[in-house]
Protein backbone atom coordinates (compact mmCIF):
# COMPACT_ATOMS: atom_id res chain seq x y z
CA UNK A 1 0.00 0.00 0.00
CA UNK A 2 1.33 3.51 -0.47
CA UNK A 3 0.29 5.94 1.66
CA UNK A 4 0.95 9.70 1.33
CA UNK A 5 -0.09 12.19 3.68
CA UNK A 6 -2.27 13.85 1.66
CA UNK A 7 -6.02 14.27 2.15
CA UNK A 8 -8.13 12.71 -1.10
CA UNK A 9 -11.51 12.96 0.54
CA UNK A 10 -12.18 15.61 3.03
CA UNK A 11 -15.68 15.18 4.61
CA UNK A 12 -16.97 18.33 6.40
CA UNK A 13 -20.18 18.34 8.08
CA UNK A 14 -22.05 15.82 5.41
CA UNK A 15 -25.62 15.26 6.11
CA UNK A 16 -28.39 14.63 3.98
CA UNK A 17 -32.31 14.57 5.07
CA UNK A 18 -35.18 12.79 3.75
CA UNK A 19 -38.41 15.13 4.25
CA UNK A 20 -38.30 14.47 8.32
CA UNK A 21 -35.47 11.16 8.32
CA UNK A 22 -32.24 12.26 8.71
CA UNK A 23 -30.03 9.77 6.64
CA UNK A 24 -26.42 11.52 7.40
CA UNK A 25 -26.17 13.69 10.27
CA UNK A 26 -22.82 15.67 9.50
CA UNK A 27 -19.89 13.46 8.97
CA UNK A 28 -16.76 14.32 9.60
CA UNK A 29 -14.03 12.56 8.22
CA UNK A 30 -10.91 11.97 5.94
CA UNK A 31 -9.29 9.62 3.62
CA UNK A 32 -6.07 10.02 2.80
CA UNK A 33 -3.94 8.86 -0.71
CA UNK A 34 -3.45 5.49 -1.01
CA UNK A 35 -5.58 4.31 1.57
CA UNK A 36 -7.98 1.52 1.82
CA UNK A 37 -10.63 2.63 3.67
CA UNK A 38 -14.15 0.61 4.92
CA UNK A 39 -16.96 2.12 5.49
CA UNK A 40 -19.17 -0.21 7.50
CA UNK A 41 -22.46 0.44 9.16
CA UNK A 42 -25.85 -2.17 9.51
CA UNK A 43 -28.77 -1.47 6.83
CA UNK A 44 -30.39 1.87 6.58
CA UNK A 45 -27.35 3.12 8.43
CA UNK A 46 -26.70 6.10 5.72
CA UNK A 47 -23.49 4.19 4.18
CA UNK A 48 -25.53 4.09 0.43
CA UNK A 49 -26.48 7.79 0.66
CA UNK A 50 -23.44 8.85 2.12
CA UNK A 51 -21.48 7.29 -1.29
CA UNK A 52 -24.15 8.60 -3.36
CA UNK A 53 -23.12 11.88 -2.04
CA UNK A 54 -20.07 11.96 -2.49
CA UNK A 55 -19.91 10.58 -6.01
CA UNK A 56 -22.44 13.21 -6.60
CA UNK A 57 -25.81 11.48 -7.18
CA UNK A 58 -27.66 13.01 -4.41
CA UNK A 59 -27.19 16.32 -3.24
CA UNK A 60 -26.20 17.04 0.31
CA UNK A 61 -28.65 19.12 2.24
CA UNK A 62 -25.92 19.99 4.90
CA UNK A 63 -22.07 20.59 4.94
CA UNK A 64 -19.59 19.48 2.07
CA UNK A 65 -17.09 17.42 0.77
CA UNK A 66 -13.78 17.56 -1.13
CA UNK A 67 -12.52 15.25 -3.60
CA UNK A 68 -9.06 15.62 -4.59
CA UNK A 69 -9.57 19.02 -3.27
CA UNK A 70 -12.53 20.14 -5.76
CA UNK A 71 -15.71 20.72 -3.16
CA UNK A 72 -18.66 18.25 -4.41
CA UNK A 73 -21.20 20.99 -4.58
CA UNK A 74 -19.12 24.13 -6.48
CA UNK A 75 -16.95 21.93 -8.65
CA UNK A 76 -18.73 18.64 -9.03
CA UNK A 77 -17.81 17.77 -12.16
CA UNK A 78 -14.02 17.98 -11.70
CA UNK A 79 -14.46 16.20 -8.38
CA UNK A 80 -16.19 12.90 -9.95
CA UNK A 81 -13.71 13.21 -12.68
CA UNK A 82 -11.35 11.73 -10.31
CA UNK A 83 -13.60 8.60 -9.05
CA UNK A 84 -14.90 5.25 -10.22
CA UNK A 85 -18.14 4.24 -8.96
CA UNK A 86 -19.32 0.39 -8.22
CA UNK A 87 -22.76 1.41 -7.22
CA UNK A 88 -24.43 -1.08 -4.86
CA UNK A 89 -27.14 -2.27 -7.46
CA UNK A 90 -24.96 -1.31 -10.41
CA UNK A 91 -25.48 -2.63 -13.91
CA UNK A 92 -23.71 -2.43 -17.32
CA UNK A 93 -26.17 -2.27 -20.53
CA UNK A 94 -26.72 -5.79 -20.79
CA UNK A 95 -27.64 -4.90 -24.86
CA UNK A 96 -24.21 -4.02 -25.13
CA UNK A 97 -20.86 -6.08 -25.81
CA UNK A 98 -18.80 -6.35 -22.76
CA UNK A 99 -15.76 -4.30 -25.27
CA UNK A 100 -18.78 -1.49 -26.01
CA UNK A 101 -19.95 -1.22 -22.44
CA UNK A 102 -16.37 -0.25 -21.68
CA UNK A 103 -15.54 1.78 -24.17
CA UNK A 104 -18.43 3.90 -23.85
CA UNK A 105 -17.50 4.60 -19.97
CA UNK A 106 -13.88 5.86 -21.05
CA UNK A 107 -15.73 8.04 -23.50
CA UNK A 108 -17.82 9.44 -21.29
CA UNK A 109 -14.64 10.37 -18.83
CA UNK A 110 -12.93 11.50 -22.31
CA UNK A 111 -10.08 8.81 -22.14
CA UNK A 112 -8.34 9.02 -25.45
CA UNK A 113 -8.97 6.40 -27.60
CA UNK A 114 -5.19 4.45 -27.83
CA UNK A 115 -5.09 4.50 -23.84
CA UNK A 116 -9.07 3.03 -23.68
CA UNK A 117 -8.66 0.65 -26.22
CA UNK A 118 -5.05 -0.66 -24.39
CA UNK A 119 -6.28 -0.40 -20.96
CA UNK A 120 -9.81 -2.08 -21.43
CA UNK A 121 -7.63 -4.75 -23.60
CA UNK A 122 -5.64 -5.19 -20.21
CA UNK A 123 -8.65 -4.92 -17.58
CA UNK A 124 -10.13 -7.22 -19.66
CA UNK A 125 -7.30 -9.82 -19.24
CA UNK A 126 -6.84 -9.14 -15.52
CA UNK A 127 -10.76 -9.93 -14.76
CA UNK A 128 -10.74 -12.90 -17.00
CA UNK A 129 -13.09 -11.84 -19.54
CA UNK A 130 -10.97 -11.36 -22.29
CA UNK A 131 -12.93 -14.63 -24.15
CA UNK A 132 -15.95 -12.70 -23.44
CA UNK A 133 -14.69 -9.66 -24.80
CA UNK A 134 -17.67 -9.78 -27.76
CA UNK A 135 -20.57 -11.01 -25.85
CA UNK A 136 -23.45 -9.19 -24.85
CA UNK A 137 -23.10 -8.12 -21.10
CA UNK A 138 -26.05 -9.82 -20.66
CA UNK A 139 -25.26 -13.37 -21.30
CA UNK A 140 -22.75 -12.76 -18.61
CA UNK A 141 -23.31 -14.18 -14.84
CA UNK A 142 -23.37 -12.27 -11.99
CA UNK A 143 -19.78 -12.86 -11.51
CA UNK A 144 -18.70 -12.05 -14.87
CA UNK A 145 -20.96 -8.82 -14.83
CA UNK A 146 -19.73 -7.89 -11.66
CA UNK A 147 -16.38 -8.03 -12.89
CA UNK A 148 -17.40 -5.97 -16.00
CA UNK A 149 -18.47 -3.32 -13.69
CA UNK A 150 -15.62 -3.10 -11.94
CA UNK A 151 -13.54 -3.13 -15.73
CA UNK A 152 -15.74 -0.21 -16.20
CA UNK A 153 -15.05 1.95 -13.25
CA UNK A 154 -11.29 1.14 -13.73
CA UNK A 155 -10.51 1.74 -18.00
CA UNK A 156 -11.61 5.41 -16.87
CA UNK A 157 -8.09 5.71 -14.83
CA UNK A 158 -9.42 6.98 -11.54
CA UNK A 159 -7.41 8.31 -8.44
CA UNK A 160 -10.28 7.04 -6.14
CA UNK A 161 -12.65 4.09 -6.32
CA UNK A 162 -15.56 4.11 -4.39
CA UNK A 163 -17.44 0.29 -4.12
CA UNK A 164 -20.82 -0.23 -2.92
CA UNK A 165 -20.70 -3.47 -1.58
CA UNK A 166 -18.74 -5.10 -4.57
CA UNK A 167 -18.89 -8.50 -3.62
CA UNK A 168 -21.96 -9.36 -2.27
CA UNK A 169 -23.98 -12.10 -3.61
CA UNK A 170 -20.93 -13.23 -5.98
CA UNK A 171 -19.70 -16.77 -6.15
CA UNK A 172 -16.31 -17.75 -4.05
CA UNK A 173 -13.59 -17.22 -7.12
CA UNK A 174 -15.57 -14.28 -8.34
CA UNK A 175 -15.46 -12.93 -5.14
CA UNK A 176 -12.06 -13.47 -4.30
CA UNK A 177 -10.63 -12.53 -7.62
CA UNK A 178 -12.50 -9.05 -6.98
CA UNK A 179 -10.93 -8.45 -3.37
CA UNK A 180 -7.52 -9.29 -4.79
CA UNK A 181 -7.88 -7.01 -7.86
CA UNK A 182 -8.13 -4.36 -5.13
CA UNK A 183 -5.82 -5.31 -3.15
CA UNK A 184 -3.43 -5.52 -6.02
CA UNK A 185 -4.46 -1.78 -7.27
CA UNK A 186 -4.03 -0.44 -3.94
CA UNK A 187 -0.73 -1.44 -3.46
CA UNK A 188 -0.30 0.10 -6.84
CA UNK A 189 -1.57 3.29 -5.12
CA UNK A 190 -5.24 3.72 -5.71
CA UNK A 191 -7.09 5.15 -3.22
CA UNK A 192 -10.23 2.67 -2.32
CA UNK A 193 -13.38 3.72 -0.36
CA UNK A 194 -15.05 0.06 0.78
CA UNK A 195 -18.55 -0.26 1.35
CA UNK A 196 -19.50 -3.62 2.90
CA UNK A 197 -21.25 -5.65 5.02
CA UNK A 198 -18.36 -8.50 5.43
CA UNK A 199 -16.76 -7.92 8.50
CA UNK A 200 -13.83 -10.40 7.14
CA UNK A 201 -13.21 -8.12 4.08
CA UNK A 202 -13.18 -5.11 5.88
CA UNK A 203 -11.04 -6.86 8.39
CA UNK A 204 -9.06 -8.31 6.01
CA UNK A 205 -8.59 -5.85 3.52
CA UNK A 206 -8.73 -2.03 4.97
CA UNK A 207 -6.23 -0.03 6.96
CA UNK A 208 -8.74 1.94 8.02
CA UNK A 209 -12.43 1.63 9.05
CA UNK A 210 -15.27 3.90 9.75
CA UNK A 211 -18.44 2.99 11.30
CA UNK A 212 -21.42 4.72 10.91
CA UNK A 213 -25.10 3.94 12.70
CA UNK A 214 -28.18 5.91 12.08
CA UNK A 215 -26.66 8.50 10.18
CA UNK A 216 -23.52 9.17 12.39
CA UNK A 217 -20.32 8.50 12.36
CA UNK A 218 -19.08 5.96 15.77
CA UNK A 219 -15.79 4.90 15.31
CA UNK A 220 -12.73 5.61 12.87
CA UNK A 221 -9.59 3.90 13.47
CA UNK A 222 -7.46 0.96 12.20
CA UNK A 223 -9.49 -2.26 12.80
CA UNK A 224 -6.83 -3.68 14.93
CA UNK A 225 -6.94 -0.27 17.46
CA UNK A 226 -10.33 -0.68 17.27
CA UNK A 227 -10.12 -3.93 18.56
CA UNK A 228 -7.66 -3.45 20.90
CA UNK A 229 -10.22 -0.45 22.15
CA UNK A 230 -12.17 -2.77 23.10
CA UNK A 231 -10.16 -4.68 25.83
CA UNK A 232 -13.17 -5.87 27.90
CA UNK A 233 -14.57 -8.00 24.94
CA UNK A 234 -11.63 -9.88 25.45
CA UNK A 235 -11.97 -13.45 26.34
CA UNK A 236 -10.85 -17.08 27.81
CA UNK A 237 -12.40 -19.69 26.35
CA UNK A 238 -12.21 -23.20 27.95
CA UNK A 239 -14.09 -26.56 28.41
CA UNK A 240 -13.73 -28.71 30.99
CA UNK A 241 -14.24 -32.71 30.54
CA UNK A 242 -17.07 -34.33 32.19
CA UNK A 243 -20.35 -32.65 33.23
CA UNK A 244 -20.94 -29.16 33.16
CA UNK A 245 -19.19 -27.00 35.57
CA UNK A 246 -20.81 -24.73 37.61
CA UNK A 247 -20.57 -21.48 36.49
CA UNK A 248 -20.90 -19.52 39.69
CA UNK A 249 -16.90 -20.69 40.23
CA UNK A 250 -15.51 -19.00 37.17
CA UNK A 251 -17.83 -15.74 37.74
CA UNK A 252 -15.91 -15.24 41.37
CA UNK A 253 -11.97 -15.24 39.89
CA UNK A 254 -10.79 -11.78 40.37
CA UNK A 255 -9.90 -10.97 36.66
CA UNK A 256 -13.65 -12.33 35.02
CA UNK A 257 -16.08 -9.81 34.06
CA UNK A 258 -18.29 -11.57 32.45
CA UNK A 259 -19.16 -15.25 32.34
CA UNK A 260 -21.21 -17.18 29.49
CA UNK A 261 -21.59 -20.43 28.57
CA UNK A 262 -21.17 -21.27 24.68
CA UNK A 263 -22.60 -24.77 24.09
CA UNK A 264 -20.04 -27.14 26.45
CA UNK A 265 -17.56 -24.10 26.69
CA UNK A 266 -17.66 -21.03 29.23
CA UNK A 267 -16.30 -17.72 27.94
CA UNK A 268 -14.69 -15.39 30.65
CA UNK A 269 -14.41 -12.14 29.45
CA UNK A 270 -11.90 -9.76 31.03
CA UNK A 271 -9.17 -7.08 29.89
CA UNK A 272 -6.66 -9.37 31.10
CA UNK A 273 -7.18 -12.84 29.76
CA UNK A 274 -3.86 -14.33 30.14
CA UNK A 275 -4.19 -13.88 33.93
CA UNK A 276 -7.74 -15.18 33.44
CA UNK A 277 -5.99 -18.45 32.48
CA UNK A 278 -3.60 -18.87 35.28
CA UNK A 279 -6.76 -18.12 37.94
CA UNK A 280 -8.93 -20.96 35.64
CA UNK A 281 -5.72 -23.70 35.33
CA UNK A 282 -5.52 -22.79 39.70
CA UNK A 283 -9.41 -23.46 40.30
CA UNK A 284 -9.12 -26.40 37.88
CA UNK A 285 -6.36 -28.38 39.66
CA UNK A 286 -7.99 -27.57 43.16
CA UNK A 287 -11.48 -29.13 41.88
CA UNK A 288 -10.14 -31.88 39.94
CA UNK A 289 -11.12 -30.67 36.80
CA UNK A 290 -9.81 -31.96 33.45
CA UNK A 291 -9.57 -29.18 30.90
CA UNK A 292 -10.00 -30.42 27.31
CA UNK A 293 -9.83 -26.66 25.28
CA UNK A 294 -8.15 -23.37 26.60
CA UNK A 295 -7.75 -20.24 24.74
CA UNK A 296 -7.84 -16.95 24.60
CA UNK A 297 -9.89 -14.77 21.72
CA UNK A 298 -9.33 -11.19 21.05
CA UNK A 299 -12.17 -9.62 20.01
CA UNK A 300 -13.06 -9.74 15.51
CA UNK A 301 -14.05 -6.69 13.76
CA UNK A 302 -17.75 -7.65 14.04
CA UNK A 303 -17.25 -7.80 17.66
CA UNK A 304 -16.14 -4.34 17.64
CA UNK A 305 -19.05 -3.72 15.17
CA UNK A 306 -21.49 -4.91 17.48
CA UNK A 307 -20.42 -2.79 19.97
CA UNK A 308 -20.96 0.11 18.03
CA UNK A 309 -23.98 -0.29 16.31
CA UNK A 310 -25.33 -2.37 18.94
CA UNK A 311 -25.00 -2.23 22.59
CA UNK A 312 -22.56 0.75 22.96
CA UNK A 313 -25.25 2.62 20.40
CA UNK A 314 -28.06 1.71 23.17
CA UNK A 315 -26.03 3.08 25.66
CA UNK A 316 -25.37 6.90 24.01
CA UNK A 317 -29.13 6.70 23.48
CA UNK A 318 -29.76 6.22 27.27
CA UNK B 1 -4.93 28.88 -16.99
CA UNK B 2 -7.72 31.77 -17.50
CA UNK B 3 -10.96 31.20 -16.02
CA UNK B 4 -11.94 31.78 -19.52
CA UNK B 5 -10.20 28.95 -21.26
CA UNK B 6 -11.37 26.55 -18.19
CA UNK B 7 -14.70 27.33 -19.25
CA UNK B 8 -14.08 27.04 -23.01
CA UNK B 9 -12.75 23.53 -21.41
CA UNK B 10 -15.46 22.60 -19.58
CA UNK B 11 -17.95 23.28 -22.46
CA UNK B 12 -16.26 21.08 -24.73
CA UNK B 13 -16.15 18.44 -22.48
CA UNK B 14 -20.16 18.54 -21.71
CA UNK B 15 -20.47 18.27 -25.51
CA UNK B 16 -18.34 15.64 -26.09
CA UNK B 17 -20.38 13.56 -23.67
CA UNK B 18 -23.66 14.55 -25.03
CA UNK B 19 -22.33 13.29 -28.41
CA UNK B 20 -21.23 10.50 -26.75
CA UNK B 21 -24.85 9.89 -24.90
CA UNK B 22 -26.43 10.53 -28.34
CA UNK B 23 -24.08 7.66 -29.54
CA UNK B 24 -25.52 5.19 -26.65
CA UNK B 25 -28.65 6.20 -27.23
CA UNK B 26 -28.70 5.07 -30.75
CA UNK B 27 -26.87 1.57 -30.07
CA UNK B 28 -29.45 0.97 -27.02
CA UNK B 29 -32.84 2.46 -27.76
CA UNK B 30 -33.50 3.39 -31.19
CA UNK B 31 -34.44 -0.12 -32.28
CA UNK B 32 -36.39 -0.67 -28.68
CA UNK B 33 -39.70 -2.44 -29.42
CA UNK B 34 -41.40 1.01 -27.69
CA UNK B 35 -39.99 3.56 -29.99
CA UNK B 36 -41.00 1.92 -33.28
CA UNK B 37 -44.40 0.68 -32.27
CA UNK B 38 -45.16 4.68 -30.83
CA UNK B 39 -42.96 6.33 -33.27
CA UNK B 40 -43.07 4.42 -36.36
CA UNK B 41 -46.39 2.45 -36.08
CA UNK B 42 -49.00 5.18 -34.39
CA UNK B 43 -48.41 7.19 -37.13
CA UNK B 44 -48.91 4.68 -39.94
CA UNK B 45 -52.06 3.68 -38.42
CA UNK B 46 -53.49 7.01 -37.68
CA UNK B 47 -52.83 8.27 -41.37
CA UNK B 48 -54.94 4.77 -42.70
CA UNK B 49 -57.58 5.58 -40.18
CA UNK B 50 -57.56 9.07 -41.22
CA UNK B 51 -57.14 8.72 -45.28
CA UNK B 52 -59.27 5.69 -45.79
CA UNK B 53 -62.63 5.95 -47.20
CA UNK B 54 -62.25 9.65 -47.26
CA UNK B 55 -62.81 12.03 -50.45
CA UNK B 56 -59.69 13.79 -49.85
CA UNK B 57 -56.66 14.36 -52.07
CA UNK B 58 -53.55 12.26 -51.25
CA UNK B 59 -51.21 15.41 -51.60
CA UNK B 60 -53.71 17.53 -49.48
CA UNK B 61 -52.60 15.15 -46.43
CA UNK B 62 -48.97 14.32 -47.34
CA UNK B 63 -47.90 17.88 -44.32
CA UNK B 64 -50.26 16.31 -41.90
CA UNK B 65 -48.61 13.18 -42.34
CA UNK B 66 -44.97 14.21 -42.08
CA UNK B 67 -45.96 16.33 -38.84
CA UNK B 68 -47.39 13.62 -37.52
CA UNK B 69 -44.77 11.23 -37.54
CA UNK B 70 -41.99 13.59 -36.79
CA UNK B 71 -44.36 14.53 -33.49
CA UNK B 72 -44.29 10.74 -32.86
CA UNK B 73 -40.57 9.95 -33.51
CA UNK B 74 -39.39 12.83 -32.42
CA UNK B 75 -40.97 12.17 -28.76
CA UNK B 76 -40.54 8.64 -28.24
CA UNK B 77 -36.99 7.98 -27.73
CA UNK B 78 -37.00 10.87 -24.57
CA UNK B 79 -39.36 9.03 -22.68
CA UNK B 80 -37.94 5.65 -22.75
CA UNK B 81 -34.34 6.34 -22.70
CA UNK B 82 -34.05 7.76 -18.52
CA UNK B 83 -36.89 5.02 -17.48
CA UNK B 84 -35.05 2.27 -18.82
CA UNK B 85 -31.67 3.41 -17.40
CA UNK B 86 -33.45 3.45 -14.14
CA UNK B 87 -34.70 0.16 -14.15
CA UNK B 88 -31.70 -1.84 -16.00
CA UNK B 89 -29.67 -0.14 -12.52
CA UNK B 90 -27.49 1.69 -14.99
CA UNK B 91 -28.46 5.62 -14.26
CA UNK B 92 -26.74 5.98 -11.02
CA UNK B 93 -23.68 5.27 -12.54
CA UNK B 94 -24.95 7.27 -15.74
CA UNK B 95 -25.28 10.12 -13.70
CA UNK B 96 -22.06 9.79 -11.36
CA UNK B 97 -20.16 10.50 -14.56
CA UNK B 98 -18.28 13.80 -15.32
CA UNK B 99 -20.91 14.48 -17.65
CA UNK B 100 -23.33 17.00 -16.01
CA UNK B 101 -26.92 15.87 -16.25
CA UNK B 102 -27.87 18.91 -18.14
CA UNK B 103 -25.24 17.45 -20.92
CA UNK B 104 -27.02 14.26 -20.68
CA UNK B 105 -30.33 15.82 -21.39
CA UNK B 106 -29.19 17.44 -24.20
CA UNK B 107 -28.08 14.24 -25.62
CA UNK B 108 -31.11 13.05 -24.97
CA UNK B 109 -32.79 15.80 -27.07
CA UNK B 110 -29.94 15.65 -29.72
CA UNK B 111 -31.09 11.66 -30.16
CA UNK B 112 -35.09 12.46 -30.91
CA UNK B 113 -34.05 15.01 -33.21
CA UNK B 114 -31.78 12.58 -35.20
CA UNK B 115 -34.05 9.96 -34.63
CA UNK B 116 -37.37 12.43 -35.67
CA UNK B 117 -35.64 14.05 -38.46
CA UNK B 118 -34.64 10.79 -40.05
CA UNK B 119 -37.49 9.07 -40.32
CA UNK B 120 -39.41 11.88 -41.42
CA UNK B 121 -37.52 11.31 -45.02
CA UNK B 122 -39.85 8.24 -45.23
CA UNK B 123 -43.07 10.03 -45.45
CA UNK B 124 -41.67 12.93 -47.61
CA UNK B 125 -40.20 10.53 -49.78
CA UNK B 126 -43.42 8.27 -49.96
CA UNK B 127 -45.60 11.62 -50.36
CA UNK B 128 -43.71 12.88 -53.11
CA UNK B 129 -43.34 9.48 -55.14
CA UNK B 130 -47.08 8.29 -54.74
CA UNK B 131 -49.31 11.52 -55.10
CA UNK B 132 -48.88 14.87 -56.75
CA UNK B 133 -47.52 16.98 -53.69
CA UNK B 134 -44.18 18.71 -53.79
CA UNK B 135 -42.15 20.92 -51.95
CA UNK B 136 -42.37 24.43 -52.90
CA UNK B 137 -40.26 26.18 -49.37
CA UNK B 138 -37.22 23.78 -48.45
CA UNK B 139 -36.69 26.17 -45.93
CA UNK B 140 -39.66 26.24 -44.41
CA UNK B 141 -39.91 22.22 -45.27
CA UNK B 142 -36.71 21.89 -43.47
CA UNK B 143 -37.10 24.89 -40.39
CA UNK B 144 -40.35 22.87 -39.47
CA UNK B 145 -38.58 19.67 -38.91
CA UNK B 146 -35.53 20.69 -37.73
CA UNK B 147 -37.55 22.78 -35.30
CA UNK B 148 -40.16 20.76 -34.72
CA UNK B 149 -38.40 17.74 -33.79
CA UNK B 150 -36.50 19.65 -31.51
CA UNK B 151 -38.67 20.86 -29.37
CA UNK B 152 -40.37 17.59 -29.51
CA UNK B 153 -37.99 16.04 -28.56
CA UNK B 154 -37.24 18.35 -25.72
CA UNK B 155 -41.36 17.59 -24.54
CA UNK B 156 -40.02 13.61 -24.79
CA UNK B 157 -37.77 14.18 -22.60
CA UNK B 158 -39.76 16.51 -19.83
CA UNK B 159 -42.27 13.90 -19.70
CA UNK B 160 -39.21 11.00 -18.67
CA UNK B 161 -39.11 13.04 -15.86
CA UNK B 162 -40.76 11.56 -12.98
CA UNK B 163 -39.06 8.38 -11.66
CA UNK B 164 -41.65 5.40 -12.03
CA UNK B 165 -40.50 1.51 -11.64
CA UNK B 166 -41.57 0.66 -14.83
CA UNK B 167 -41.29 2.80 -18.40
CA UNK B 168 -44.48 1.71 -19.73
CA UNK B 169 -45.89 4.01 -17.16
CA UNK B 170 -43.86 6.95 -18.54
CA UNK B 171 -44.96 5.84 -22.25
CA UNK B 172 -48.84 6.26 -20.59
CA UNK B 173 -47.77 9.24 -19.75
CA UNK B 174 -46.18 10.86 -22.92
CA UNK B 175 -49.28 9.11 -24.91
CA UNK B 176 -51.76 11.08 -22.36
CA UNK B 177 -50.05 14.68 -23.50
CA UNK B 178 -49.21 13.78 -26.87
CA UNK B 179 -52.53 12.20 -28.08
CA UNK B 180 -54.60 15.28 -27.18
CA UNK B 181 -52.55 17.85 -28.69
CA UNK B 182 -52.36 15.75 -32.04
CA UNK B 183 -56.02 16.63 -32.41
CA UNK B 184 -55.97 20.03 -31.97
CA UNK B 185 -52.78 21.11 -33.84
CA UNK B 186 -54.27 20.94 -37.26
CA UNK B 187 -52.91 17.36 -38.30
CA UNK B 188 -56.22 15.97 -39.61
CA UNK B 189 -58.16 19.33 -39.97
CA UNK B 190 -57.03 22.69 -40.56
CA UNK B 191 -56.75 24.95 -37.73
CA UNK B 192 -58.79 27.52 -39.44
CA UNK B 193 -61.56 24.88 -39.86
CA UNK B 194 -61.37 23.40 -36.69
CA UNK B 195 -63.82 24.97 -33.65
CA UNK B 196 -63.25 27.90 -31.83
CA UNK B 197 -62.49 26.11 -28.68
CA UNK B 198 -59.52 23.94 -30.26
CA UNK B 199 -58.43 26.97 -32.21
CA UNK B 200 -57.78 28.36 -28.78
CA UNK B 201 -56.39 25.70 -27.96
CA UNK B 202 -53.60 25.31 -30.81
CA UNK B 203 -51.15 27.63 -29.63
CA UNK B 204 -50.33 25.92 -27.05
CA UNK B 205 -49.14 22.92 -28.93
CA UNK B 206 -45.55 22.94 -30.68
CA UNK B 207 -47.36 20.16 -33.17
CA UNK B 208 -49.54 23.21 -34.24
CA UNK B 209 -46.10 25.50 -35.26
CA UNK B 210 -44.11 22.71 -36.78
CA UNK B 211 -47.39 21.56 -38.93
CA UNK B 212 -47.60 25.02 -39.99
CA UNK B 213 -44.22 25.56 -41.51
CA UNK B 214 -44.20 21.70 -42.81
CA UNK B 215 -47.58 22.66 -44.41
CA UNK B 216 -46.02 26.06 -45.89
CA UNK B 217 -43.14 23.99 -46.87
CA UNK B 218 -45.53 21.67 -49.44
CA UNK B 219 -47.39 25.23 -50.85
CA UNK B 220 -50.08 25.13 -48.86
CA UNK B 221 -51.81 28.15 -46.58
CA UNK B 222 -49.90 28.24 -43.12
CA UNK B 223 -52.22 29.81 -40.56
CA UNK B 224 -49.49 31.61 -38.50
CA UNK B 225 -47.19 33.76 -39.73
CA UNK B 226 -44.40 32.57 -41.14
CA UNK B 227 -41.92 34.30 -38.67
CA UNK B 228 -44.08 33.39 -35.42
CA UNK B 229 -43.77 29.59 -36.28
CA UNK B 230 -39.88 28.85 -35.72
CA UNK B 231 -39.93 31.86 -32.83
CA UNK B 232 -42.42 29.87 -31.69
CA UNK B 233 -40.68 26.61 -31.87
CA UNK B 234 -37.57 27.85 -30.69
CA UNK B 235 -39.44 29.47 -27.22
CA UNK B 236 -41.17 25.70 -26.64
CA UNK B 237 -37.44 24.09 -27.22
CA UNK B 238 -36.19 26.50 -24.61
CA UNK B 239 -39.11 25.95 -21.87
CA UNK B 240 -39.45 22.42 -22.02
CA UNK B 241 -35.76 22.07 -21.89
CA UNK B 242 -35.78 24.36 -18.98
CA UNK B 243 -38.56 22.19 -17.68
CA UNK B 244 -36.49 18.70 -18.39
CA UNK B 245 -33.38 20.11 -16.27
CA UNK B 246 -35.50 21.18 -13.63
CA UNK B 247 -37.70 17.87 -13.12
CA UNK B 248 -34.83 15.31 -13.72
CA UNK B 249 -32.65 17.31 -11.30
CA UNK B 250 -35.45 17.17 -8.31
CA UNK B 251 -36.09 13.68 -9.26
CA UNK B 252 -32.99 11.78 -10.02
CA UNK B 253 -32.63 10.22 -7.44
CA UNK B 254 -35.53 8.68 -6.69
CA UNK B 255 -36.17 5.24 -7.22
CA UNK B 256 -32.32 4.41 -7.91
Amino acid sequence: MVRENRTVIGVKGLAKQFGSVTAVAGLNFDVQAGELFGFLGPNGAGKTTTVRMLTGVLEPSNGTATIEDHDIRTEPLLSRAHLGVVPEQANVYPDLSVWRNLMLMAELYGVPRTQRCREGQRLLETLGLADRKRHKARTLSKGLRQRLVLCAALVTGPEILFLDEPTGGLDVASARLIRQIIRQLNAEGLTVFLTTHNMDEAEEMCSRVAIINRGRLVAIDAPGRLRSAMRSSQYLEVAFAGDEVDTSELERLPDAMRVSREGKSVRLYGEQPGRLAMQVARLAETKRLEIVHLCTRKPTLEDVFLYFTGDRARELER
Amino acid sequence: MTAHTELARTWRRQAHGALVIVKKNAMLYYLKPPVLIFGVLFPVFFFLAFKMGRPIPAENIVPGMVAMALWFTASAVGPLVTPWERRAKTYERLISTPVSLQAILIGDVVSGLIFGGCLSVVPIGLGLALTNASIVSPAALIGGILLGALSFAALGVLLAAPPVSSPANIMLLSNLVRLPLLFVSGIFLPIARMPDWAQWVAPISPLSYAGDLIRSGFGQQAYFPLWLSPAMLVVFTAGLTWGAFRFHRRWRAKGL
